[in-house]
């Protein structure tokens, strides 16, 4: 496949505030497992690479910082993302399940079982979304830590000591925790040796013995390694710091550039960031972020986001480019962006159903006629999809 | 007359020496695939639930990890929310420890299983506190074993109050209006004390059974008012008629002065069983699974925990040992739900000595006599007989059963002792309720 890889970013009813009040849209059953099954089979009917799932540990807001419920006229409660991808997984085969969790206040441990399992139940197409939480209203939720004032702006600058730093790098021996727990059980540790009468090999389990500023954790794990040994793992990054861990510790970067010599610089900027990690040698996705309007002309999509706009009394902004127009416009923009070194895109649907359709019924073909997406899977593996090998464990002997 | 009516539950056997791993028909441990096995038997057999347990730390003995038994599990909540695709009306019971959790978390994944399942969740609270499994998390084992009870309680009212922070007729979701929330302040809740500190607006609107159903399984005097007080369920280790009755009457004793009535809690104790043509065939079969789950190496290692020091030198076919338990600090194993404890060392070491004299029994005999459990053994009417018998005389309201064998150890039970209860009037011969509490006759 020489085009990019396509993934779709699922919230609610879709990106827009007003989506929920689109025809078509289901808000009343945004908590029920059938809207998810329904809705993670059109992405997978579209062979589409991954879904990712968002949450949070607070009701939803419309920007970042605002204050969560204040806001009326928006949906309000949601579902944990993981137990969603799992609820979905016997219920799909190929395309991979991506949810988001919160690592601010989780604990490891329990995370890194969850998305093995996850792994399990999928049969290999478990990935984890990484998120920090920097909000008083999130701590408020755990009282149990006070950070200092969380400040996007501190987010450009790695060099400098601030909370926000200091979220990221925990986030970063969080993700260090995961992956070491997910090797801590060799892939052949279970022998089942009956003269010995041994069920595992123990010399194949392995204490991580992890010691950072902010928890130590002994392991090994309780679940077997999963059967893609590592899911990838992926986060969303909008400045100098989150480059830095997701170079640092992911497989896949989601980024928010506004053209294509944004996208070229951004680029740029993870690729040092991945050298100066020790990473070059590693693949490390780059997928651009868009938010879609889509629509059979480019002013039936202007049209019906206006009326979106309309609804909720403000023009619709967003931390990533927000593109209006027909499925063959957005074909030519990702395949644009593309030649600027993005490797995938994780499209964000303005509403849900209209424009996760006009990108599994519209874009899709659109692409394939231009010989730049898949026709079929290839692979039964997130990794497989991704074009990532199954890692060796690094506990193994050689 | 209306016969009393049975609840079964299924255990997915765990991480102990009764589930059989070296036997032909056992199957894989942690591939999903098992899970929906076990399941899906469940539901066909109409039980009320499927219950799985935790381990949040492999289990040392000697200072090495314990590798006799099986070993492995996966994660209880992304487990059984998968097991909601394959399922349709069968509980989904999943122990979680509130000692290296917060409530917050647990009850926004417990209040998505029961949405995600359409009111099939429960949750069986247990606590730790243990420092060797806290080594896996940021709290640690910071707790003091007379705390337990009360840390758990408040834990389990706190995560309550976050349940019954929605009321379920708030969301509206007017496309028309714009109106998503009736009542803004939806999910709003304070709680502070000495064990959490903490407010907010909880995020997961009322779910489908409001809070999932809530287990427990402690026996000590804290244990049994805790489960008085607050439980739906409880999983009691007595089997039998005498200790089974005397369990029952007590705990059910303690719920008038709770302002609740003995229905609303529901006692099932642990079984595993042993099916056969006739009772003798069963009674052979019985003897095998014995020698399965006791080997020469399990039952050493055993001995290990009473005597309190490496015995590995001892051969299983051999007498005891004539040396005494070491007393002192007891170190050897660590990590058991529940590490056998033994008071007085020296007078069991007697005890088993004349034991194995009077029998003439070697260690792994001795072993399998003293400690393999077989709570019912005989043919499908034996065995039936004895659960509908069980019941009826208020000695349970029902059993969780733990087959030995995974994932299909539970087959012949499902497609023998099952009907025959059905026939009895003693077990429902379909579902009549879509949640678990309808099951279990709580709603």
């Amino acid at each position: 496949m020489t085009g990019p890889r396509i993934a779709v970013a699922l919230d609610g009813a879709g990106w827009h505030p007003a989506a929920w009040r689109e025809p078509g849209a289901r808000p009343g059953e945004l908590l029920t497992a059938g809207y998810w099954t329904d809705v993670v089979r059109e992405a997978e009917a579209g062979k589409l690479d991954f879904v990712t799932l968002e949450d949070s540990l607070a009701l939803q807001t419309v920007n970042y910082l605002d204050r969560p419920g204040e806001r009326d006229g928006i949906v309000q409660g949601r579902l944990d993302a993981v137990l969603i991808a799992a609820r979905v997984a016997p219920l799909t085969s190929h395309i991979g399940l991506v949810p988001t969790a919160v690592v601010t206040h989780t604990e490891p441990f329990h995370l890194s079982k969850a998305i093995a399992t996850l792994d399990y139940v999928s049969t290999g197409r478990a990935g984890v979304r990484v998120q920090v939480a920097g909000r008083a209203e999130d701590n408020r939720h755990f009282g149990r830590r006070e950070f200092g004032e969380f400040r996007l702006e501190d987010s450009a600058e790695p060099g400098r000591p601030s909370p926000l730093r200091d979220l990221f790098d925990e986030a970063a021996d969080y993700v260090e925790v995961l992956r070491r727990l997910w090797d801590s059980w060799e892939d052949d540790a279970e022998i089942r040796d009956v003269a010995t009468g041994r069920f595992v090999d123990r010399e194949k389990l392995h204490y991580i013995d992890f010691e950072g500023r902010w928890f130590s954790v002994k392991g090994p794990s309780i679940t077997p390694r999963p059967p893609q040994g590592q899911p990838p793992v992926t986060a969303l990054a909008h400045a100098a710091v989150p480059y830095r861990l997701a170079a640092r510790s992911a497989d896949v970067v989601y980024v928010t550039p506004s053209d294509r010599a944004q996208a070229a610089s951004i680029v740029a900027e993870v690729r040092d960031e991945q050298e100066l990690a020790g990473r070059g040698a590693e693949t490390l996705h780059v997928f651009g972020d868009v938010v879609v309007f889509l629509g059979e002309t480019e002013q039936a999509a202007a049209d019906r986001k206006a009326r979106l706009d309309e609804l909720s009394g403000e023009e619709y902004s967003s931390d990533a480019h927000v593109f209006t127009g027909t499925p063959a416009g957005l074909a030519d923009l990702l395949l644009d962006w593309q030649g600027a070194g993005l490797s995938g895109f994780r499209l964000r649907p303005g509403a849900v159903p209209h424009d996760l359709t006009a990108i599994t019924r519209g874009l899709v073909p659109e692409l394939r006629g231009r010989g730049a997406f898949r026709t079929e899977y290839e692979a039964s593996t997130l990794r497989g999809l991704l074009g990532l090998a199954r890692p060796a464990n690094r506990y193994a002997a050689v | 007359m209306t016969r009393k009516q049975i609840h079964l539950a299924a255990h997915f056997p765990g991480v102990n020496n009764t589930t059989v791993w070296s036997d032909p028909a056992a199957g894989s441990h942690i591939e999903f695939s098992s899970f929906v096995k076990l399941a899906q038997t469940a539901e066909r057999a109409k039980f009320d639930f499927f219950f799985l347990a935790e381990g949040l730390r492999l289990r040392e003995q000697n200072g090495e990890i314990y590798d006799l038994d099986v070993v492995g599990r996966p994660d209880t909540f992304t487990v059984l929310s998968a097991l909601a695709a394959v399922t349709e009306r069968l509980g989904l019971a999943g122990t979680i420890n509130s000692t290296f959790n917060e409530p917050f978390e647990v009850a926004r994944q417990f209040a998505s299983l029961d949405h995600l399942s359409a009111g099939r969740a429960a949750w069986n609270v247990v606590t730790s506190w243990d420092a060797f499994t806290g080594e896996n998390f940021r709290r640690g084992g910071f707790l003091p074993q007379d705390q337990r009870y009360e840390r758990a309680e408040t834990f389990l009212r706190t995560a309550w109050e976050l349940f019954d922070s929605w009321h379920g007729d708030e969301i509206a979701a007017d496309a028309g209006s714009g109106v998503f929330l009736r009542d803004s302040s939806a999910g709003a809740f304070a709680h502070h004390d000495a064990h959490f500190d903490i407010e907010g607006r909880f995020p997961v609107p009322r779910s489908p059974q409001g809070r999932p159903v809530i287990i427990q399984a402690g026996d000590s005097e804290e244990g049994r008012e805790f489960a008085a007080s607050t439980a739906d369920a409880i999983f009691s280790r007595y089997g039998t008629l005498e200790a089974g009755q005397a369990f029952y009457s007590d705990v059910k004793g303690r719920l008038t002065k709770y302002g609740r009535t003995p229905e609303q809690l529901v006692i099932l104790p642990a079984a595993t069983f042993v099916l056969g043509d006739t009772d003798a065939d069963a009674h052979e079969r019985a003897h095998v699974i014995r020698r399965q789950q006791v080997s020469g190496q399990t039952a050493i290692k055993f001995l290990e925990q009473l005597w309190n020091t490496d015995l590995s030198a001892y051969d299983p076919d051999g007498p005891l040992p004539a040396t005494d338990p070491v007393l002192g600090d007891h170190t050897i194993a660590r990590g058991r739900a529940s590490v056998r404890m033994y008071r007085d060392p020296l007078a069991t070491a007697k005890e088993w000595r004349q034991l194995a004299e009077a029998k003439n029994l070697s260690i792994r005999e001795l072993m399998i006599e003293v400690t393999a459990r077989q709570t019912f053994i005989g043919s499908a009417t034996t065995v039936a007989d004895a659960i509908d018998e069980l019941v009826q005389a208020d000695a349970s309201d029902g059993f969780i059963l733990v087959p030995h064998v995974t994932p299909g150890g539970l087959d012949e039970f499902a497609d023998t002792v099952v009907p025959l209860l059905q026939e009895r009037g003693s077990f429902r011969s379909e579902y009549t309720g879509t949640t678990l509490r309808d099951h279990l006759g709580l709603s």
